[in-house]
Parts: structure tokens; sequence; C-alpha cells
């Protein structure tokens, strides 16, 4: 059986599949603005595409459609 | 009077909610301890005048962007009787949090739930009893592109400010409760008064996302957007502008002209040439600030400036800016002014202050008009669109190297965190009022500035009274020769320096200039360009033309818009030092080389 790592972070789940955020890290003031749009712990968030040349990614948390940066992704821990 | 501020998160359709309620009344003003202007309207709601702020867009209270900065500082220094707090009812997960967390402030509120309309549509129901009953305040639904809920929303409106005694000012220090107990209450009020379907997606979004945002044809579309909407805005445009200049020109030489035809000689040139001339200037402006806020008001509110910035932005992050500055710098090729207003739509200034950097080096269609003529008269025709080629590139050159080069110092230290909204189509009512506002925004702002400085140059090329104006011996002549040391090395001449001091007040009188300076009709410049320039010569004064500021009207546009002096100062400083530098570079190398 494949094994499913325990704990990986937005930017590394695949396009089209849905976790649960676990945690936010990073800086106090990102952190603040990304729980305001919407990344909030425990919600469902799904990436919906990804641009190319290493742009950002379109993610979908509820009803609501975000773009966020490669780098501000790797900070939300999924489970 | 009473005062009402108007509250909630971007994409809420807090502007249009706005628009209903106060319709082309509304100003801009400055407000005490606030830096940027907001607009404000005196309204009648039942039987009382109220004011109406519209405060930034925010998603959380003690955010740490400007925005929040602002709404924050607007309600510790204002007074208000009543918050109006607006929530787009498809995203009360996460909207909620906002209202909860204003209502700490313990002020009275009412809560609009906007876009019922997407609401029933995405099947999600909302119970706006249960909600009022749970929250304690008004809440209504509405639909404020559609006008539905209006009445019943001016009525809460005015049945709430007649109980309320006086205005508070906010006290900020108490909502720093724990998001823990926040997040707690915001699922249990949305628990009891909303209904989501599982699936809750617009699917005609998702489609349209499906070809526009296409890892292939996403890139392709998008420029094929952008061209379409330059050319409309050009072609739409041009024809306004002539149409005012032609209007102009009957008014100068059928009314005014007769009526001063007494006047001294050189009282009338400062009439005609300098005032009238201004006020000119001023004026063609307006039809192309107009129909470019139409289209922009389309890409806006539609939701496919985010989609730009999905797919420009690993491109433009690099440079220290996002897809939308791409957009507005594109647009800047039609005129730089309104692009310039255009990026009011970037919330975070370091970033906003980057893109207005940038965006005079777009070859407006100005520049393009004294580039023609050029090419075509020093040039041969094989090579013209070649070297016309060559200056578009080195717009985009500028714009990248200036980017690159002032993107730590001007740096966004906001993350891009966009939200990518539904589709959605503005309404044409929406889309005049907000060209109309642009344009006495404009007016006010910046006529009186652009006006001083067509007068100024106007006395330049004008004094002393008794020689030829624009010739060597006036003010602006003599202003060339001093400048001949700066200039001689790139080639340029001090007739041709004369023409760009009347360059910096609009490149649409460079040639009219020109034809004056070497007292020649328009029809036999050409000639006598290229009798007296060689291509060299004749490229470098239009790599000059092209980096160096591009009207007056950008600068009055670059200080209305960043409201620094300092901004503003630098805008123009280092296009010239630029400009002076390629040009030095270009002309000095190619000497060399034997050209």
């Amino acid at each position: 059986m494949p094994e499913i790592p325990l704990e990986m972070n937005l930017s590394e789940l695949p396009t089209g599949e849905t976790r649960i955020i676990a945690a936010l890290t990073g800086d106090p003031e990102i952190r603040t603005r990304m729980q305001s749009i919407g990344l909030r712990v425990g919600r469902e968030i799904a990436v919906i595409r990804r641009s190319r040349f290493g742009g950002p990614l379109q993610v979908r948390i509820g009803t609501t459609d975000l773009l966020i940066r490669p780098q501000q992704a790797m900070q939300v821990i999924l489970t | 009077m009473k005062r009402v501020a108007l509250l909630g998160m971007p994409n809420t359709g807090k502007s249009t909610l706005f628009n209903r309620l106060t319709g082309a009344s509304a100003r801009v003003g400055n407000w005490p301890g606030v830096t940027v202007d907001l607009l404000s309207a005196k309204v009648l709601l039942g039987a009382d005048m109220v004011e109406i702020v519209d405060l930034p867009g925010i998603y959380n209270l003690h955010g740490f962007s400007e925005d929040e900065r602002v709404a924050r500082t607007f309600l510790e220094e204002n007074p208000v009787d009543l918050l109006l707090v607006i929530a787009n009812s498809t995203q009360l997960d996460r909207q909620l949090a906002l209202i909860l967390q204003l209502q700490e402030l313990e002020l009275p509120m009412v809560v609009a739930l906007n876009m019922d309309d997407e609401a029933r549509r995405l099947g999600i129901h909302v119970d706006t009893g249960r909600l009022a009953q749970e929250l304690k305040v008004p809440a209504l639904s509405i639909s404020a592109k559609q006008g539905f809920g209006m009445g019943r929303l001016r009525q809460a409106l005015s049945d709430t400010l007649a109980q309320v005694e006086s205005a508070k000012s906010a006290d900020l220090n108490r909502i720093f409760r724990d998001d823990d107990a926040l997040e707690a209450r915001l699922e249990q009020v949305f628990r009891g008064a909303v209904q989501v379907p599982l699936t809750a997606t617009d699917r005609l979004t998702d489609r349209i996302d499906r070809v526009l945002l296409h890892p292939w044809f996403g890139l392709p579309l998008f420029f094929a957007a952008m061209l379409a909407l330059f050319e409309a805005v050009y072609t739409l445009g041009a024809p306004l502008q002539d149409g005012v200049a032609w209007l102009l020109e009957t008014i100068k030489t059928e009314a005014v002209e007769p009526a001063v035809t007494q006047w001294h000689p050189m009282l009338q040139s400062f009439l005609l040439d300098g005032i009238f001339d201004g006020v000119g200037t001023v004026l063609s402006f307006l039809p192309i600030i107009v129909l470019f806020f139409l289209f922009m008001a389309i890409i806006e509110d539609s939701g496919y400036l985010s989609r730009a910035a999905f797919l420009m932005d690993a491109f433009m992050s690099r440079l220290g800016l996002d897809g939308r500055a791409f957009v507005m710098q594109l647009m800047g090729f039609g005129c730089n002014v309104p692009a310039l207003m255009g990026t009011r739509v970037m919330r975070s200034r370091g970033l906003r202050l980057l893109t207005m950097l940038i965006i005079p080096f777009s070859l407006c269609s100005a520049r393009l008009q004294v580039f023609v003529f050029f090419i075509s008269a020093v040039f041969d025709p094989w090579a013209a669109p070649l070297v016309l080629f060559s200056l578009y590139i080195m717009s985009f050159a500028a714009a990248f190297l200036t980017a690159l080069l002032y993107r730590g110092r001007l740096s966004n230290q906001e993350p891009l965190l966009l939200e990518l909204p539904p589709y959605r189509f503005p309404t044409l009512p929406q889309m005049w009022l907000r060209g109309w506002r642009e344009v006495t925004h404009f007016l006010r702002e910046a006529s009186g500035f652009i006006l001083l400085g067509v007068v100024l140059v106007w006395a330049l090329t004008h004094y002393p009274a008794d020689v030829a104006p624009a010739s060597p011996e006036t003010l602006a002549g003599q202003l060339a020769s001093l400048f001949a040391p700066v200039f001689a090395p790139l080639g340029i001449d001090h007739l041709m320096t004369i023409a760009l001091l009347f360059g910096f007040v609009a490149k649409e009188i460079v040639l009219g200039a020109m034809a004056v300076i070497y007292g020649a009709g328009e029809s036999e410049l050409a000639g006598i360009v290229a009798g007296s320039t060689d291509w060299v010569q004749a490229y470098s004064f239009m790599l000059f033309v092209l980096i160096y500021t591009p009207c007056l009207s950008t600068v009055a546009v670059l200080k209305q818009e960043s409201k620094s002096w300092r901004f503003t100062a630098l805008a123009v400083a280092w296009p010239l030092a630029l400009a002076w530098l390629l040009s030095f570079s270009f002309y000095q190398g190619a000497r060399w080389l034997g050209l």
C-alpha cells in the first residue's frame, strides 16, 4: 500500500485534490491576512489549477476561490 | 447631520450599493487622520439628511494592510452614528467574521446581505430573521446590482438612525478579543442561519475559466483580449479626441479670435496660445478618460483582472509587480493618464507606486505621432517598421528595468492573495457613473497644474515679445543654448532641444512646435528634418522622446494619485536621467562604430 504522507503543505497538494487546513505558519502579518481572506484552520481546501512557470495556484475554500503564490502556499499546512 | 459608515470586504458589491444609495452626488474628500480620499455623499433617508461615507474594502479590522489602517483610523477619529455593513450572501462562512468583529465596537449597525440573486442561483439559503436575531441587529437581503430590497434597506437605516442619540467614534483597543472565541461564535451563527448545498460553485464561471485560464490558450487569449480592448479605446477615442480638438479650434477661430483682434498682440497670444490651448489640453483628455473607465469597469467588475493576475504573475512577480500592473501598463500604450488612474485597483501602496513609475514608459498614441513622422522623414521605407518595433521593445525594456531597479525601495510587502470572483457583468449606469466621477476628479485635481504648465511654456517661448515665437532668441531658445552641453553629446541640436521643451507639455504639440521653430509648414518639415539630421541623430532624439516625461498631464496625474511631491519628483527625474543615458549610449556608441 502506498504511503500517504500525514502532513504536507498546500503547494504540494496535487491539482484537483482536497485536504483540510491544519495550521498556518510564517510571518504573523501574512498569517492574519491569510486567515481573514478565508484560509482558516479546519476548512477544506482544494487546488483547482496551477498557472504555468511557477505562477500562483487557484484554490477553493467553500464558495471562495483564491489566488495564492507558491511561497505563501508553502506556509499552509494540510492534514 | 447623522453619519453612516459603509463597510465590507472587497468584492461584496460595496461600491455598487454606495452608488445605489447616493447616485451621482458623491464627492471625494479628505477626512481627519486619513491619508487617502474617501467618497461620501449626503442623501435624504426618511425625513433626515444623512451623510454616507464609503470606507475601503477590508477583510479584518486588525489587519495590517493600507486599507485596513485607513478604515481603523477613520472609525477612531470620526464619530459615526451607524455602521452599514455589507456582506456577500454566498460567502457568509467567512464574511460573518468581519460583522462579528465590528459588533465589538458597540456601534449601531445594519447588515445588508448582498448578491441575494447569486445566492439563490447557487442554492444557498440565508435565514435573515434568524441572523438578525443572533446578531441583534437588522439584517436584510438585497441585490445592489438589481436594486432589489433597497426600499427596505433605506427604511431599516432611517429606523435605526432614529434611535441613535449621538455619534460615537470607535474604541479599537477593545476588539482584540481572541480569534478562537470569534471562530466559535461564527460557526454557531452560520450553522443557525445559512444553508449551503454540498457543491455550491458557479458552473458557468468554471466553464469559462477552463478556457480563459487554459494552460496553453490562456495567455494568447489574454493578449488577444488586451489588444481588442486597446483597439476599442483607441478606435473610439481618437475620433472623440479629434472632435473635441475640432470644436475647440472652431470656437477659437470663430468666436475668441475675432473678439480679441483689437487687443495688444502679446495679450492676444497669451490668451489664445497660452490659456486657451491649456484649457484645450485638459479637455482633450476627457473623452479618453471616460472611455477608458467604461472598459476598465468591464474588465474589473467582470473579475477578469484577477484572472490576468493569475496568467501573468509568474513573470511580473519577478519584477516586484503583479499581473494587474501589466494590464495597466498595456493600457498606457493608449494614454498614460487614465492608466495611472486605473492603478487604484491595487491596494498596496508600494505595488501601486511601482506600477505608476513604469506606466509613463508606455509608448502612448501621442508619442506614436512623433515617431511616425520622424521615421518616415528619415528612414527608408523598408526599415520603418523595424525602427518603430524597436521603440516598442525599448518601451518595455525601460519599464522592466525601472521595476527591477526600484522594486526594493517601493517593495510590495503584501503577498498576492486575490479573490477570483465569479464572472459578473457591470450595469451600464454603474459604468457611466464611474467614468463621470473620474472625469470630474481629473478636472478638479489636475487641470490647474496643467494650465499653469502650459502658460509657463508659453511664456518661455514667447518672451521677449519682439522676437519670433519659439526662435533661438526667446527665453526657451536661450534655455536650449544653456543646455547645449547636455544635449550635444546626444546628437540633439539646440533647435530640437526647444522642441523637447514643448514636448514636456504634450507630445501632440511637438510637430507643430517644430514647424514654428524651423519656420516651415508641417508639410515642408519632413524635408528640412531629413536634410538636417541623419538617422543616428533622429533615433537618439526619438529614444529621448520615448523615455522622458510623457506630458504635463501625466505629471499632474502622478501627483493627483500619489499625493506625494517626492514621488512625483522621482517619477520625473528618473525617466529624464534614463532618457539621457540611453540616448547618450546609443549616439556615442553608433558614432564610435562609425555610423
